[in-house]
């Protein structure tokens, strides 16, 4: 018997995959040939965001290029868990140079690229928050502001995992680290510091800008898909937990993520030309202290001596980023 | 190309040889956990194991998958009060999903397409005398016929089905329907005799039958005491639909009053309105809420025009008249006399009081026990007498069609093994598959368009005849509702969260945890929508 | 072809003439007159296949250099003093990866105080980072110096910087013979890069290397200029054979040093870059004074050629090592690499620091400083035309 297909599955539209979904339907993910750009016996901690989101991002990438994908990293936990003398986890062309220079390198790879004529060869810059907003962000402006060929893809942890926790220019404020300690009466990152580098991104004018999380693979595969429709500069930040520096369980990276997101604390959305084209709405919102609650490097919020004070002061902002970014349907039913 | 840089430029995927599963201090391993509408079923269904082949539109497969446990899905589909749709975990999430909607559709689909039961392989060479062709002795005879054995089944009555046919009115189950449904086990090798009552088992085993099972249900209408003037019409509604099937309906008048709350009498009813009367009327003493009688039947009969007299117990009965009494409910929820009367006008009263066992068949064999009215049986399902098993209505339990079903199945297992001198044990249950263990984060609410579509997905077992069952785009539409509970669903979450890509998706879609990378970081374990991954302390 | 040209013009030519594919840079003066040339080129469609891209920074422009280089492209840049070291942390790390890249360093002073004019202190801080360091006395051997060190860093997988002094050469007109195209592409090989990135032959380039293998990448490093010592000697005669002259100049000894009349010199100058000129007129009247003297060259500083140094010094009296830059709290830089050379040798040795800034070195103050030394009326280390006067109390 010859059934319609209907456009109600299940698990259609968040998880994975799914057999009831046609190939074309499925997530880039549930391939059993994804090409796995990061593969098994790497040493990331368990359960870590940023493991995850590299395989998504390459594996789409890959997927969207017929193979076709260099990637430069930056110097941070990616490029220390991934390749360690002897072994490399890699099954693409990578390169690393430095902590602070990959969007350059990048730059440099798609200029040999264009000038050897291999323009269908396409290159993605990647590294960690550390490296992108601190200490990467001249060069990568630079790459943005001459709209070299390039996706640049920051795996944000929000801190400087890979020395051991500190405080980066995307660590959230009241946040824990290392260099933020949760003492005296301003405990953890202060409120009023740090930048998000997406709005920075989008002050360049490059063709695009993304947010995501690897709590929305198809969303977060989309994203990479339609960035590699573009050529020129692009920019996907990528929000990822990092079990060891925010203190969460290594099976709550994917709910912490989603957390982030349902609760507006993360914008999600994209922009093309400077200007947002749209946003991810929230579907079933929650308040800011269910993300920051599972999360060790919040814990001086809560409890005996917590400070729903600050806790108050982090909810405005995720109430300010679900004005600003459009998070909430309109008219949807709550 | 010349010689690489030495331990600058590495070859790819080289990481292979570090074997990360060391680190493990727990393992995942997949699970079967047992859904709770499984769990509910008292046929034993495997639920989620049919809803999977229908969500796929593999219809015919997910009618061998029911009928594993079922042999009548089409009658199932259409008076079964579905404990399974009670229990489903998705009614926390939006609403349960329709699992007996798609089961009638499953019935249906299967009599429109002829489908057939497979049949044994081979023959045991014994045979097995069924007493009673009511869901009980059919559902006992069909299992009994694919294990191989001889099945026989005597019936007194006319045709077989017995109360699905002479009590459960035609408006809620077409003969038809129940034709088929027969039909088919009787393709399977059954044979059944109609107008053969049994009398005598002794007898039974002489003729050379090797095991004997009872279902001869409760056909007895019970009668109250209700002081009675000469005149006044009494009847019992068992009988009255019993007479209405057989093409000899009563006289009932115009006015009908139907006494007692249960489902019968909402039967008995809505049947007196359609042999004519102008105006039935349900008198019990307790409230609606308390009434035995299913929600939805109380629904249609009210839909149907049917009077309701709450807390009222009929204290004398005479020609045309019908003396009650109010009654409250105490604390404890039990009614009480208010000494109020009132007094309604009635042609005919049809009692609806429930059923007794007629089992003078079996009440002078040695050994077996009867007790309040009904056979005492093993946990075997045998009663006292060597060889004679019994289930249904006349044992101890739920009197539903689906508890016959299921008794006659749990019956014919234990029959198989008795005939061969063995014992059948249960399988041990599985744990069940909570609703805290879902990730329900996964389930995709409906879209706005499909609410409707899945409202008259959801209604279609209450109406009657007249609307018919769902479509087949419906039945797909409602059957991937279905969560999947305790159950792999192949939705590939374990094997894209997974950040050491430890999990291995093999070319049947099922998957396998590569023991020598996962680190037991348990996201796919926490990121299964359906809670069939456990994580286990690594033993070392 | 001969042409009266500014260094900085020819060395641009000299490059276009290599066939660069990325060229990047980020202006710093003495250097910016070679950059925007190229520019120029670029745009003109002179140089085939080349993208010229101007980068944020210097770090920035060594990055880009890696990234192209890695990705199979000839790539050329330039910079100097403040920049050389802005990009410093991407020179170790271009040199450490093995990537062929010819950088120019258009000497210049370091900062503070801030100091736009010529002396060697900013290729000097960079003699350990693992790149072969050529240094012109020349636009001649500028220009040709480039050729060459595209065709060595390419044989060795190595970096290279050519070294010409900032204005003294850099933006200096003298007649040149510009290398002809012909001659560039009949000199140097197709770029067939020892490792890089590749879609059909992936490979990942940068591991993290820890204790247990370090060392033997820092020896392969020394090992690969030692390599490099090896093969100037047979590329100079080549490169001789191709263009009809000497890379390094007429004065040429195997590639590595430059031979002012050493042979049986009692005394010997030992110089780096365009001072060599200045010191050789000099010897010139020194020589015709009866004075037993002349003058060692490096060309070659990294890898430092030991052997020849010592066998081209070895029967002298006296050596003056006369550098533009000084390690600050000892003295010569080059002076100690010299030394090392001759250890064991009973040869006088003192340190001439001299030009820092920009400072003229005349030919009166050269005499004068000769003068002394061989009278061993020197310390080990002067300042040549130090004005203690000028220097407050
Ligand atoms: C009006 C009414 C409506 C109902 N509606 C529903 C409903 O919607 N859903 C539901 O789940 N349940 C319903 N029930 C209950 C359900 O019908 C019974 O629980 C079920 O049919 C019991 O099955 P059984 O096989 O035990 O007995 P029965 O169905 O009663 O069958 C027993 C059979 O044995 C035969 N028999 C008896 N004695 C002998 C003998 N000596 N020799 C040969 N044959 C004999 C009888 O003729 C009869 O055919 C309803 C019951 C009634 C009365
Ligand atoms: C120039 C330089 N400064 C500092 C470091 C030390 N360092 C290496 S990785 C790292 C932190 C990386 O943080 P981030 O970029 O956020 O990546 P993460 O490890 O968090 O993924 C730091 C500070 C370095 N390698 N180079
Ligand atoms: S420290 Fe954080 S980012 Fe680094 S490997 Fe561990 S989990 Fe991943
Ligand atoms: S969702 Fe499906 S498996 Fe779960 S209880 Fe409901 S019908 Fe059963
Ligand atoms: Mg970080």
């Amino acid at each position: 018997m010859t059934v319609t297909p209907l456009k109600f599955y299940q698990v259609g539209s968040f998880a994975v995959g799914n057999r009831l979904l046609t190939d074309e339907e499925r997530s880039e993910q549930s391939n059993p040939n994804r090409v796995n750009a990061l593969t098994s016996g790497h040493r990331a901690c368990q359960g870590c965001g940023e493991a995850l989101g590299a395989r998504y991002v390459l594996d789409t990438a890959m997927a969207a290029t017929d193979g076709k994908i260099m990637a430069v990293n930056a110097t941070g936990c990616l490029e220390v868990f991934s390749t360690p003398y002897p072994e490399t986890s890699w099954r693409i062309p990578w390169l690393h140079s430095l902590f602070g220079n990959a969007a350059a390198v990048a730059s440099g790879v798609a200029t040999a690229l264009k000038a050897q004529g291999k323009t269908d060869i396409r290159v993605i810059a990647q590294g960690g928050d550390g490296g992108t907003v601190d200490i990467g962000f001249g060069p990568l402006s630079g790459m943005w502001e001459r709209n070299d060929d390039v996706l640049y893809v920051c795996y944000d942890n929000e801190a400087y995992m890979n020395t051991g926790v500190q405080r980066s220019g995307a660590t959230p404020p009241a946040a824990r680290t290392n260099t933020s300690h949760a003492s005296g009466p301003e405990p953890g990152a202060h409120f009023n510091q740090g930048k998000f580098l997406p709005l920075i991104a989008m002050a360049h004018h490059i063709p695009y800008v993304a947010t995501a999380t690897v709590a929305d693979l198809h969303d977060l595969e989309a994203k990479v898909k339609k960035a590699m429709t573009f050529r020129g500069a692009r920019y996907l930040h990528i929000l990822v937990p990092c079990p060891l520096g925010w203190g969460s369980r290594s099976d709550e990276t994917i709910m912490l993520s989603r957390a982030a997101v349902e609760s507006g604390f993360f914008p999600v959305f994209e922009a093309e030309h400077g200007v947002m084209t749209s946003s991810k709405k929230i579907r079933r919102r929650i308040p800011v202290e269910e993300y920051l609650k599972p999360q060790k490097r919040y814990a001086h919020l809560f409890g005996a001596n917590g400070r729903p004070d600050i806790v108050e002061r982090l909810q405005r902002i995720a109430d300010h980023n679900i004005e600003q970014y459009d998070l909430v349907e309109k008219g949807a039913e709550e | 190309m010349a010689e690489k840089p030495f331990a600058i430029t590495l070859d790819v995927g080289s990481s292979l040889a570090n074997k990360t599963g060391t680190w493990r201090t727990e393992r995942p391993v997949y699970v079967h956990r047992l859904p709770p509408c499984n769990d509910a079923c008292p046929a034993g269904e495997d639920v989620q194991g049919w809803l999977y082949k229908a969500e796929e539109g593999a219809y015919e497969e997910a009618w061998r998958r029911l009928t594993v446990n079922n042999p009548m899905p089409a009658i199932m589909g259409r008076v079964c009060y579905h404990p399974c749709q009670t229990a489903c975990n998705r009614a926390q999430v939006d609403e349960t999903v329709g699992i007996n909607s798609v089961e009638r559709f499953l019935g249906d689909e299967a009599i429109k397409q002829g489908w057939a039961f497979a049949k044994p392989e081979t023959s045991t060479g014994k045979r097995v005398l069924v007493v009673g062709s009511g869901p009980s002795g059919l559902s006992a005879a069909y299992h009994l016929a694919r294990l191989g054995h001889a099945v026989t089944i005597r019936e007194s009555a006319e045709q077989p089905g017995g109360m699905m046919r002479y009590g459960i009115p035609a408006y809620r189950l077409p003969r038809d329907i129940i034709d088929a449904e027969v039909q088919r086990i009787v393709d399977l090798g059954v044979v059944i005799e109609c107008n053969a009552k049994v009398t005598d088992i002794p007898a039974v085993f002489a003729e050379g039958f090797d095991a004997v099972f009872l279902a001869v249900g409760a056909h007895l209408g019970k009668r109250a005491y209700i002081p009675a003037g000469e005149s006044a019409r009494i009847l019992d509604a068992v009988s009255m639909l019993h007479d209405t099937e057989s093409g000899e309906p009563p006289m009932l008048g115009k006015r009908v009053i139907v006494y007692g709350g249960g489902n019968t009498a909402m039967d008995a009813a809505r049947t007196a309105k359609r042999l004519g009367a102008a105006e039935a009327i349900v008198v019990y003493r307790r409230t609606r809420d308390k009434a035995p009688a299913h929600d939805v039947e109380i629904t249609e009969a009210l839909e149907e025009g049917i009077t309701m007299h709450w807390l009222s117990t009929i204290k004398h009965i005479d020609a045309g008249a019908v003396q009650i009494e109010k009654m409250q409910l105490d604390e404890k929820g039990f009614p009480q006399p208010t000494g109020e009367f009132d007094t309604l006008e009635a042609d005919s009263v049809v009692l609806a009081l429930g059923q007794d066992c007629d089992l003078t068949l079996i009440e002078n064999l040695p050994g077996v026990v009867i007790d309040d009215g009904v056979v005492q049986v093993a946990d075997n399902m045998m009663t006292g007498y060597a060889g004679v098993f019994a289930a249904g209505d006349m044992v101890p339990g739920e009197r539903t069609v689906t508890a016959g079903i299921g008794g006659g199945k749990l019956a014919a297992r234990h029959i198989d093994a008795w005939l061969r001198g063995d014992a059948w044990v249960h399988p041990e249950r599985p744990n069940l598959a909570s609703f805290d263990r879902l990730n329900t984060w996964y389930y995709a609410d409906a879209e706005k368009t499909q609410r409707p579509r899945l409202d008259a997905a959801r209604r279609a077992d209450t109406f009657d005849e007249v609307v018919q069952g769902l479509t087949a785009e419906n039945a797909l539409f409602e059957a991937r509702r279905c969560m999947s509970c305790g159950n792999c669903f192949n939705c590939d979450n374990c094997f894209g969260v997974c950040p050491d890509n430890a999990v291995i998706k093999k070319p049947d879609g099922t998957y396998e945890f590569n023991l020598d990378f996962c680190k037991g970081c348990g996201l796919c374990a926490h990121e299964c929508p359906c809670g069939a991954i456990d994580m286990e302390l690594e033993l070392t | 072809m001969r042409k009266q040209i500014e260094g900085s013009q020819a060395i641009a030519q000299s490059v276009a003439t290599c066939r660069p594919g990325v060229i990047c840079a980020y202006p710093i003066s003495p250097q910016t007159h070679i950059v925007e040339a190229l520019d120029d080129l670029v745009r003109r469609g002179r140089i085939e296949h080349c993208e010229f891209l101007n980068v944020e920074s210097e770090f920035g422009a060594m990055s880009v250099a890696i990234g192209a280089s890695a990705a199979g492209s000839r790539v050329y840049t330039a910079t100097a003093s403040q920049g050389l070291l802005y990009m410093v942390e991407a020179v170790y790390n271009a040199s450490g990866l093995g990537l062929p890249i010819v950088m120019t360093v258009a000497n210049r002073a370091i900062g503070a105080p801030i100091n736009i004019w010529n002396d060697h202190t900013d290729a000097m801080s960079q003699r350990d980072s693992g790149w072969i360091q050529l240094y012109a006395q020349d636009n001649q051997a500028a220009a040709d110096l480039h050729i060459f060190a595209f065709r060595l860093a390419e044989r060795v997988s190595m970096p290279v910087m050519v070294c010409m002094d900032g204005f003294v050469l850099t933006h200096a007109m003298e007649q040149i013979d510009v290398p002809e195209q012909e001659q560039a592409d009949a000199f140097l090989t197709p770029f067939v890069p020892r490792q890089k990135l590749d879609v059909d032959n992936p490979v990942s380039i940068g591991a993290m290397v820890g204790p247990e293998a370090f060392t033997e990448v820092r020896w392969l490093a020394h090992h690969k200029q030692l390599e490099a010592l090896a093969a100037i000697p047979g590329l100079a005669e080549e490169f001789a054979g191709v263009f009809g002259r000497r890379a390094a100049g007429p004065n040429d000894h195997l590639g590595l040093v430059t031979d002012y009349y050493t042979e049986g010199a009692e005394t010997v100058v030992v110089a780096l870059g365009a001072t060599i000129g200045t010191l050789e007129d000099v010897i010139d009247e020194l020589r015709e004074a009866g004075t037993s003297i002349g003058v060692l060259g490096i060309t070659s500083y990294r890898p430092f050629p030991s052997a020849v140094i010592r066998e081209r010094l070895q029967h002298a009296k006296r050596v003056i090592v006369l550098e533009r830059a000084f390690a600050v709290g000892i003295g010569g830089v080059v002076d100690a690499d010299i030394r090392m050379s001759l250890m064991g040798l009973d040869i006088a040795q003192n340190t001439v620091v001299a030009g820092l800034g920009g400072r003229a070195i005349t030919r009166a103050s050269l005499r004068d400083i000769i003068a002394k030394s061989i009278a061993g009326d020197v310390e080990p280390l002067t300042f040549l035309d130090l004005n203690e006067g000028m220097i407050p109390a």
